[in-house]
Order: structure tokens, then C-alpha cells, then sequence
């Protein structure tokens, strides 16, 4: 036990060390992790053998990472992309193996053992990408769309390579095996569902396990979340969404498919789901701890006695791995008419060799396709590889980018600046009339609430919103609260919005808060806090209301209208007055605040303050259409004359 | 000493601007423009309630008032008519002591949709532009004020199809400039049917 917390607490030290350096040096938290993985591994030799196992472990962290790409992308979205899905990642994958293949052929290796190797190398690192895409807000880029299908054609490559490998067996060295006796089989013969079956069973088995995950991801989810989510216990949602996602990764482990694909497919299926939002942000912390880790093993891998015995060789095949793959990708790029920075992002991004390269070598080995030594050294390029990568996007963001920002900005202004989305604290009747009218004119809406009856009607009328307490920042943060522009905060509980109110102030000042009032203290309160826009919720219905009162009592309704301006108007001039006097106040009387006493002197004090000024205020603000004095006429002829 | 250079105040009344192709760019000149203020009625005012007081205290600080509007029905969009009923109040633009707006120039800058043609005895319209805009005249001789001839843009319609939105534009920048300037030779400009085209003639060296 004491062992585990010390590797434990080595690890974590590393990450916390490593890591804020790199993002404060500009190099990206994968470089951080990687160096942590460095320093700890083969530097000082903190940590050693279990590396091994524990990279196993953490490429969990691949698989949450694509239940949450999965989670963002909509089954429409996917489907549209399936041009590019196939045409780029299929010609990717098959041009880069078949240079590289040549490039082994030509350097005197086994035809069979030259294209494992192209296969091995043509697949990239979707943890290093997709992590750095995130961090540098690349994902939505022309360019990381495109990477984005091409590592997705990648994964589900992946499964057809682990088909073939074992038909590329080397006879001399089934021969050695065969040698050394059977016990190898038994130790890596895992546990499988659908070892030994014939070929069209498996096939039903395969396209059973599918359709559990995607029948189940879209029947049975909401049921389940919904009985879980009334339970009001936060760890137990986040429970069920470990249990749903560690489910799936068994599943398809025991039928043999990839783990990472089907967490996909059950993110895809949920991407519609009103727990989406709830479900990612109980995911993110696991994804990102793993993957962490995923990377400081990666790190603490790399095996510096063979490195050092082959330095030469090892770093000619990175950089010519290396290069070979973004040429192949910035040919593509030019075909499938990628444009400027796009494409330098698009093959500087995909140029290493990938985390599947690690599985796929072992496997290789296991099935004696590739003689050990070589292994032990293509795993070291593939290492090298990824180590690499962050220094292709720090070159991306410093020299490439800058030229084309040039030639991109030059173009004139659109008319109508990017809108960004709003986010729509609480959906009950105030924040629903709220969102059908910026939806009505074509506001991007994210609504939150955290009932979920209320989430559920709106369903029903086709209203997109989702389940989740909007106050949790984690929350806030998958909903997009970064890029929104504005947030609409309508929630029933006034302290909360106050708390919300100060907390997106503080994390997110760019963001512009509009806040409902419950009442004038309420208001008060959202004002100091910093809202940008503050409305009491009952305020215009009720000079509405009063205004056809005195309509229905016989005032010309245009004369109404003009008393209800006046009204307001008068709210206005006292308001700031008001407010002062009420921070003063409550600042006075701290820890013995009788607001509503407070509020009723307010009160009195602007309906006192009306009466008074009853004849100057009204009538200046009633001026207007005010005839010339009688008998103007007559003195002005006077003049004249 | 130069002559201190005169502040000109544009009331800009337009309300469907993202229909707008003319107006839209001849207020964005006048936004950028250093001697000017430029004021979007629709924008401050959208439910008509126009701050009385305020709009008498910009009126003062200026020397020369601009109307910019596209021409409806022969007058002024809504707005800037209930801009008129409201602040050129008995006492303040007229009367007894109504003495406020004394001195400053005014001239309309409007768009109009038909050609020039259409605007004379035997066209379309049957009046000129400056016939039809006699209400403001008269407005300006009553308030006391120097009425310039009207700054105009005939055939508005196409007038982007037929490149001719730049020039006006520039000519506007022209004008707002030899306003502020005091470089205007104000009899002519008085007398004048429209100022834009001679305009290169009213600027004095």
C-alpha cells in the first residue's frame, strides 16, 4: 500500500511541477507531461518497471477522451462528414503506408515485416492532437476539423489492422517461439467473448454489441439518468457515468472491438441528450487525469540504453517518418483544397506516429510479425515521435500563423460580428420567453436547468436544453461559458444568482451577465455584484397591467402610454439614488440587516419623492407637443411689423 | 489666428438600416469625422420617447445641424418629425426668448429614390426637392437659422448598381469639411437648388 501512494504521489508531483511550467513557457501541457515522464523515468529513475502496466491503465484516458468527441458531435454531423471520414482518412492511411513500406523494402527489410511497419507508422496520436486542439481553441479551424476525421478513420482502422497483423506471421520466428515452448500463449490469451467462434458469428456478435450501444445509448440512458438525476446525488450521477462508460469499454473488449470506438459511437448516440452537458463535465476531470498520465508514461518509457546505443538510426527514422507523413498530408491537404494556415495545421498536426503504435507493436511482437529488437526501436521512434509534436504546434502558432494572420485579416470586416452563444441560466416561464425569442432570431441558445421535469416538457415542444445546475462552474464550462457571449441568468433561487453573478464576474469578465430580479433588493444585490442588465421580474407586466387600467378608466390610451414613459422615467432618476443609499446602508448594518425594513423605507422614500416633485418632475417630463402660449399669434404680427 | 472651427451636429433618421446602401456609409463618414457629432435617432429613441432636454442641450453646443434622412413621402421619417414637434419647443427655438438656434446653419442631406427628373414642374414629382422641402425652410427661418440648400442623392435605388455611392460619400466628407472649416461660401450655398453640384465652386481657398 505505501508503495502505491509513494509512485502515486511521484507521479502527481511531476504533473504538478511539470505541467503549469510548460503552459507558462508556451509549450503546451502534453510537452509538460512528456518532460515530467522524462525527469522521473529514465533521468532519475524514480520510477521504473510499472510504467508499462500503467500506460495500459491510462489509455482509459483515450477512450473517455472519445466519448466526450463523441458527446459533441451530433449523428447529422458525422454523417455529413463521411466524405471526408473516408476519402481523407482512407487515401492518409493508405499513402503513408505504402512510402513507407517502400522505404523499408528499399532498406532491405521483409515485405511482410516493411508494410506492419507502414501500417504501424501511418496512424497518428489522437490523445496528443485532439488534447492540444482543445487547449489551443484549434478544434473548430478548418485544419482541425479536417485532422479530427482523419484520426477518427485512424481508430476505426485500427480494428481491420488488428485483423490482418497476425496473417503477417514471420515462419522463422513462429519457429523460435515454438522453441521456447507454449507457456506464451496462455499469458496473453485475454478474455474474449467471441474467441473461437466462426466468422459469421462473430460478425452477429459484433453487430449485436453495436446495436446494444446504440439502442440502449438512446432508449434506455434516459430512463436510467432520469432516475438517477432525481435522486439529487451528484456523485452518483457521476457514478453512472463511469459505469456507462467503463460498460461500453468491456463490452467491446470482450468482442474484440476498440474500446475508444465504441465510447464514441455512445457519445454520438447521446450527443442529442439533455444530460449531455451533466455528462461531460462528470467525464472531463477522469479524461484528463488519465490522459496526464498516459503522457508522463509515455515519458518515463522511453529507453535511454537503446537510445543511446541507437541514436543515429533511431532519430533518422523519426525525422523521416516525420516528414514523409506531412508531406503525404499536405498533398491531401492541397486535393481536398485545404487553404493557407489550415493546411500547415492540418500536417504539422498528424506528422507523429500515435498512441495505437504502441498497441499495435506489442501486438506485433505477440504474433511474431516483427522481430523484438526492431520493436523495442520503432516504439522508441513512435515515442520520440509524439515527444516531438507539441514543438510542430509551438512552430505552427509562432512562424507559420503569423504570415497568413496577415494576408487573412486583410479581408474587410463581415457586417455582422461573430454572435457567440448564449447561455440560458433557468428555464422556467421567464427564461423560456427569453430563449423562444432570441431563437426566434437566430441567437444560438445553450439552456440550462436543474429540474429536470422542466427540461422534459421542454423537450417535448423541441426546445434543446439540458439537464444541470448552472451554478457548478464545471457545468458552466461544458456548456461553453468561454465562448459565449452573454448569460442569461433566470433562476429561482436569489442568493444563487447572486453567487453566479459574482462568480462568472470574476472567471469569465467578458461575459456579459443579464440578470431577472426578484424584487428591488434582489436587484440591488444582482447590481453589486456585477450583472451588466437587471430586470425585476415583475416591473413591465405590472405598469402594463396599470396603464390599462387607467385606459379602461377613460385616459386616451396614447395619454396612458405617455403617464407609463413618465413613470419610468421617474424610476430611472431616483434609481442610482436609491442605490447608493442602499449599499450604504446594508453596509452600515452588516451583521444585522433587516432588508425588508430597508426596503419598505425605499419604497416610501420614491413614492414621497413623487408626490413632491408631483408638479415640476410631470409636467417636464410630460412636455412635448406643448402649443405656443395663447395669443402667440397676434405678437408675433407685432414684430413683424 | 484661424478662425475656431465650427462643431456641426448630424440627426441621422433611417429606420430600416440594414436595408440601407447609401445612408448607412454617409453615416459612417460622419461618425469618423473629428468636427462631428453624430447622432442615430432610431437607435437612441427606438420607442419614441425623445429626451427633450437632452437633445435642446446638443442643439446649443452645435453650430450647424444636419438632417440625414432617405426621403418619405416628400418629408422626414417619423422620428425626426416627432423630433421636431418635441424639442423645438415656444421658448426655446422660437417665441418670446426662443432665441437658441439663432446663427446656426441647417441643411437636409437626403437620398432621394427618384432621378433627378422626376423632381421639376413637368416630372413625375412635379416640384424640385428644394420646393418640396419648404417645411424645413421655413422652420429654419422661423428658429432664426441660416437654411443652406439641400445636400441630395437622386436615384438612390441604383445607386450602388451604378457606382455612384463612393463619390457622394466623398463629396459628403468635402462638405462636412468646408462646413467646419467655415470655408463655405454661405450666400451661395443659400441660393443654390442643391449644393452637390457645385460644390467645388461654394469652397472658398
Amino acid at each position: 500500500m505505501t508503495a502505491y501512494f509513494i509512485q502515486a504521489f511521484i507521479y502527481l508531483c511531476a504533473a504538478v511541477i511539470a505541467v503549469p511550467l510548460a503552459k507558462r513557457l508556451g509549450l503546451g501541457s502534453v510537452l509538460g507531461y512528456l518532460i515530467a515522464g522524462v525527469v522521473i523515468g529514465p533521468i532519475i529513475g524514480l520510477v521504473g518497471n510499472e510504467t508499462n502496466t500503467l500506460q495500459h491503465f491510462a489509455e482509459f484516458g483515450v477512450v473517455m477522451m472519445l466519448f466526450l468527441v463523441g458527446l459533441e458531435l451530433e449523428p447529422r454531423m458525422l454523417w455529413d462528414m463521411r466524405n471526408k471520414l473516408i476519402g481523407l482518412g482512407g487515401l492518409q492511411i493508405g499513402l503513408t503506408t505504402l512510402v513507407i513500406t517502400a522505404a523499408g523494402l528499399y532498406f532491405g527489410l521483409v515485405w511482410s515485416v516493411a508494410l506492419t511497419v507502414g501500417l504501424i507508422f501511418a496512424l497518428s496520436s489522437t490523445a496528443i492532437v485532439l488534447q492540444t486542439f482543445s487547449e489551443k481553441d484549434l478544434a473548430k479551424t478548418e485544419g482541425g476539423k479536417n485532422a479530427f476525421s482523419v484520426l477518427l478513420f485512424q481508430d476505426i482502422a485500427v480494428i481491420p489492422m488488428l485483423a490482418l497483423i497476425p496473417l503477417l506471421a514471420l515462419p522463422e520466428l513462429i519457429e523460435k517461439a515454438q522453441s521456447i515452448a507454449g507457456q506464451a500463449a496462455e499469458h496473453h490469451e485475454e478474455l474474449s467473448l467471441v474467441a473461437g467462434l466462426p466468422g459469421w458469428t462473430y460478425g452477429i456478435v459484433l453487430l449485436l454489441a453495436i446495436a446494444i450501444v446504440v439502442v440502449g445509448g438512446h432508449y434506455l440512458s434516459r430512463p436510467l439518468f432520469r432516475y438517477v438525476a432525481n435522486s439529487g446525488l451528484r456523485e452518483i450521477f457521476t457514478a453512472t457515468a463511469l459505469m456507462l462508460v467503463i460498460g461500453i469499454a468491456a463490452l467491446m473488449s470482450l468482442v474484440g472491438l476498440s474500446p475508444a470506438l465504441g465510447t464514441f459511437l455512445a457519445g454520438v448516440v447521446l450527443a442529442n441528450s439533455e444530460f449531455r452537458h451533466e455528462l461531460e463535465s462528470n467525464i472531463e476531470p477522469f479524461k484528463g487525469l488519465l490522459l496526464g498520465l498516459f503522457f508522463i508514461t509515455v515519458g518515463a518509457g522511453i529507453d535511454f540504453g537503446v537510445l543511446a546505443s541507437n541514436i543515429g538510426p533511431v532519430l533518422g527514422l523519426t525525422a523521416g517518418v516525420m516528414i514523409v507523413k506531412a508531406l503525404v498530408l499536405f498533398g491531401l491537404a492541397f486535393i481536398f483544397k485545404i487553404k493557407n494556415s489550415d493546411r500547415w495545421l492540418f500536417a504539422l498536426s498528424l506528422a507523429q506516429a500515435g498512441e495505437f503504435g504502441f498497441v499495435l507493436l506489442s501486438f506485433t511482437v505477440q504474433n511474431h510479425v516483427i522481430p523484438s529488437d526492431l520493436a523495442q526501436m520503432l516504439s522508441l521512434v513512435v515515442a520520440l515521435s509524439m515527444f516531438l509534436t507539441p514543438g510542430l504546434f509551438i512552430f505552427y502558432d509562432k512562424i507559420i500563423l503569423p504570415r497568413f494572420e496577415h494576408t487573412e485579416n486583410d479581408r474587410e470586416a463581415d457586417e455582422i460580428t461573430e454572435k457567440g452563444t448564449v447561455i440560458i441560466a433557468g428555464i422556467g416561464r421567464f427564461g423560456q420567453m427569453v430563449n423562444r425569442f432570441l431563437r426566434a432570431n437566430k441567437i444560438e441558445t445553450v439552456v440550462l436547468d436543474h429540474q429536470i421535469s422542466q427540461v422534459e416538457n421542454l423537450k417535448k415542444i423541441n426546445v434543446k436544453s439540458f439537464y444541470g445546475d448552472a451554478t457548478r462552474p464545471d457545468l458552466l464550462h461544458t456548456a461553453g461559458i468561454e465562448d459565449a457571449s452573454m448569460i442569461v441568468i433566470a433562476i429561482d433561487n436569489n442568493e444563487r444568482a447572486v453567487e453566479l453573478t459574482k462568480y462568472i464576474k470574476h472567471t469569465y469578465p467578458k461575459v456579459k451577465i443579464f440578470a431577472r430580479a426578484f424584487d428591488r433588493g434582489h436587484h440591488f444585490e444582482l447590481k453589486l455584484a456585477g450583472a451588466d442588465f437587471i430586470v425585476s421580474e415583475t416591473y413591465h407586466s405590472a405598469l402594463e397591467l396599470g396603464k390599462e387600467a387607467l385606459i379602461s378608466l377613460g385616459v386616451h390610451p396614447f395619454k396612458a402610454e405617455q403617464k407609463k414613459a413618465t413613470l419610468r422615467e421617474l424610476e430611472l432618476c431616483y434609481k442610482d439614488s436609491l442605490y447608493e443609499m442602499w449599499k450604504t446602508n446594508s453596509e452600515d448594518s452588516k451583521y444585522n440587516t433587516h432588508f425588508r425594513d430597508l426596503f419598505i423605507e425605499l419604497e416610501t422614500a420614491i413614492s414621497k419623492a413623487m408626490k413632491s416633485e408631483h408638479f415640476d418632475e410631470q409636467a417636464k417630463v410630460e412636455r412635448g407637443w406643448t402649443p405656443p402660449p395663447k395669443g402667440y399669434e397676434k405678437k408675433i404680427n407685432e414684430d413683424e411689423s | 489666428m484661424p478662425e475656431a472651427k465650427k462643431k456641426i451636429l448630424v440627426l441621422f433618421a433611417h429606420p430600416s438600416q440594414e436595408r440601407s446602401e447609401v445612408n448607412k456609409p454617409l453615416f459612417a463618414e460622419c461618425q469618423q469625422h473629428g468636427d462631428v457629432t453624430a447622432i442615430d435617432l432610431y437607435r437612441e429613441y427606438p420607442t419614441f420617447h425623445i429626451n427633450i432636454d437632452k437633445e435642446q442641450q446638443r442643439l446649443t453646443e452645435h453650430d450647424v445641424i444636419i438632417f440625414m434622412f432617405p426621403f418619405y413621402w416628400y418629408s422626414t421619417p417619423a422620428i425626426l418629425k416627432q423630433w421636431q414637434d418635441l424639442v423645438l419647443e415656444y421658448g426655446f427655438a422660437y417665441g418670446t426668448n426662443g432665441t437658441a438656434l439663432k446663427g446656426k446653419q441647417f441643411l437636409c442631406a437626403i437620398t432621394a429614390g427618384g432621378g433627378e427628373n422626376a423632381y421639376k414642374q413637368e416630372g413625375f414629382n412635379h416640384f424640385t426637392i428644394r420646393e418640396l422641402l419648404r417645411p424645413m425652410e421655413q422652420t429654419a427661418f422661423l428658429t432664426g437659422m441660416e437654411y443652406l440648400a439641400p445636400f441630395v442623392l437622386f436615384g438612390a435605388r441604383n445607386a450602388v448598381e451604378e457606382n455612384r455611392v463612393h463619390e457622394h460619400v466623398h463629396q459628403l466628407h468635402t462638405l462636412l469639411n468646408a462646413l467646419s472649416n467655415n470655408k463655405l461660401d454661405i450666400e451661395q450655398a443659400k441660393a443654390l437648388p442643391q449644393l452637390n453640384k457645385s460644390l467645388a465652386t461654394l469652397i472658398q481657398a
